[in-house]
């Protein structure tokens, strides 16, 4: 609120200087500015409808909200930033896509309703942006993971599956990670999450990396399009230092 | 954030239109049978227009009291349903029955205590977890048209099989498939079934707790019944066998798509996409429903396409 407050005081104040300086948000979302300032404002930010993110309109389960991320048009991308501004941790992931392609989806946790956005930084230093609002019922990030509240969930963590679909360009592949995923947010569970997924050819090049923030699903599933490689190594770390790593041969 | 509904339910409240004021559903409970009536509901979604009257419910006037089948989405709707009732019969509630769990179908049951309320054992235990979200989850959609509304969990558990109430045969069918514990209830007096939520008609069916291949084995027993009339959960009854048809077509287009779309690494978004085939174009809600039952269904379809890797 206090937020809201000072950016509506600046608005009035140096009208002209912030109208130059941030781009008007196509989708009239209030916390647009602060969003900016928290993670974009460093490099020029132009809205692009070149970055494609897919979302239902309305979030059916606030913890496995569906969302597609196609910026495969640009190139030259250093890094992708997923967010939702009114989520009380508004960022969701990062994804690199090294020598794959900038294509994927996850499911994530909603609060209420928010816009979802995908912020694309090339090697310009430009920051392309585009995004759709998800309308919620709310509550996923306040609320315990299923397999916290069954109890079981320790005898399930790291296990990792995996499905892989040869395509014409590229590998679509799914991974799944059994992890709570816990956002910190709900009572007496502390933050506990995937903070780095390496997906990895057989001589250990790098052919993406996510970076997954405590919105993400429970045992999350990424679906993927990992470029060709025989055989594909997963390795991924969560913030208690965990380590899990799978191999995939084609 | 409360704040902030708070505020948002009071304007909303303030510029609605005075019919919806007065939070009446205009039920008219309409005669399908001998003894038999029905109120039907909208082919709708939740909303506040509507307060939450998108279900069918109806009852049996029998010489031994009136039997009850679901009582609608709120306190006020049972209320008006009761009153309703009272148009058409002189006789006191025998017994309430719930189909199954489904909020719109039980959350009228306070408006009929003291008369027994009676539900399958499955769907008294549904009851008892899930009422009060659902409860809540109804207040955020229809506002007003829930209040003084609370779950009222059923107090008798129904033996499936025959039971003779004042000169009718009623026979209580243990299904399940749209959820976890569904009910048919058949009259064989009258010849006219209830078939809860295991069939839809010209509304698209819902699968928040769906069992896919349990529904189908339920539709195949509900179409052996020597019914004359058909009351589905949703929508209009029928006197054939064209409603549990449309059911069951539906959804094996639904489960053969997602199938396929797993089958080829399809996201869930991807799955969104997918062209509805032109014979479900009249069902309504047909897109955000099939959107809504990706959600519920996918995950579950996708997991048996991935194999351990460690």
């Amino acid at each position: 609120m206090r937020l809201l407050f000072c950016s509506l005081l600046m608005v009035g104040a140096v009208f002209t200087a912030s109208a130059e300086e941030i781009p008007e948000d196509p989708l009239g979302s209030i916390q647009w500015d602060d969003m900016y300032r928290a993670y974009l404002s460093e490099h020029k930010v132009v809205f692009d409808d070149r970055v494609k993110v897919m979302a239902p309109e309305f979030a059916e389960d606030s913890m496995n909200v569906p969302v597609s991320v196609d910026a495969s048009k640009l190139t030259g991308i250093r890094e992708i930033l997923l967010f939702a501004e009114f989520n009380p941790i508004p960022k969701i992931l990062k994804f690199f896509p090294v020598s794959s392609k900038a294509v994927f989806s996850f499911r994530f946790k909603i609060q209420q309703a928010s816009p979802v956005r995908a912020a694309v930084l090339t090697s310009d230093n430009v920051w392309h942006v585009g995004g759709v609002w998800i309308d919620a019922a709310g509550g996923g990030c306040t609320t315990a993971s299923d397999d916290r509240l069954g109890g079981d969930w320790a005898d399930h963590l790291g296990e990792i599956s995996a499905g892989v679909w040869n395509r014409n360009d590229s590998i679509r592949t799914k991974i799944a990670i059994n992890h709570p995923m816990d956002t910190g947010l709900v009572a007496g569970i502390p933050a506990f999450y995937l903070e780095k997924i390496d997906v990895t050819d057989d001589e250990g090049k790098l052919l993406l990396r996510i970076e997954p923030f405590e919105p993400v699903q429970e045992n999350p599933v990424f679906t993927l399009d990992v470029s060709k490689s025989a055989v594909i190594n997963i390795e991924a770390v969560d913030n208690n230092a965990n380590e899990f790593s799978a191999r995939v041969v084609q | 954030m409360k704040k902030a509904i708070s505020i948002l339910a009071l304007s909303i409240l303030v510029s609605l239109p005075v019919s919806a004021a007065k939070y009446d559903y205009g039920l008219e409970a309409k005669k399908i049978g001998v003894d038999t009536y029905l109120f039907l509901g909208k082919k709708e979604d939740f909303s506040f227009q509507n307060g939450g009257n998108i279900v069918n419910t109806g009852f049996i006037v029998t010489s031994s009291g009136v039997v009850v089948i679901d009582t609608g989405s709120s306190k006020r709707y049972g209320e008006q349903m009761l009153a309703e009732i009272r148009k058409q019969a002189d006789k006191p509630v025998y017994k309430v029955i719930n189909t199954h769990h489904h909020p719109d179908h039980f959350l009228g049951n306070q408006s009929f205590k003291p008369a027994p309320i009676a539900a399958l054992k499955g769907t008294v235990k549904d009851i008892k977890s899930s009422g009060e979200m659902f409860s809540e989850n109804l207040y955020r959609m229809t506002g007003d048209w829930m209040r003084g509304t609370e779950a009222v969990v059923p107090d008798v558990t129904l033996q499936p099989g025959a039971e003779e109430i004042g000169g009718h045969q009623i026979e209580y069918i243990e299904l399940s498939g749209h959820t976890g514990s569904d009910l048919a209830v058949f009259d064989r007096t009258t010849g006219v079934l209830f078939a809860g939520d295991l069939v839809f008609y010209n509304r698209t069916l819902t699968t928040p707790h769906a069992i896919p291949e349990k529904w189908f084995v339920a539709l195949d027993r509900l179409s052996k019944l020597p019914f004359k009339v058909l009351v589905p959960g949703h929508g209009e009854p029928v006197t054939d066998l064209s409603a549990i048809e449309q059911t069951r077509d539906y959804l094996r287009w639904l489960v053969e798509t997602l199938d396929s779309a797993a089958n080829k690494g399809q996201s869930m978004n991807e799955v969104m996409q997918e062209k509805i085939p032109a014979r479900f174009a009249n069902l309504a809600l047909v897109k955000s429903e099939f959107n809504r039952s990706v959600v519920h269904l996918f995950p579950a379809v996708e997991k048996k396409t991935l194999h351990r890797a460690n």
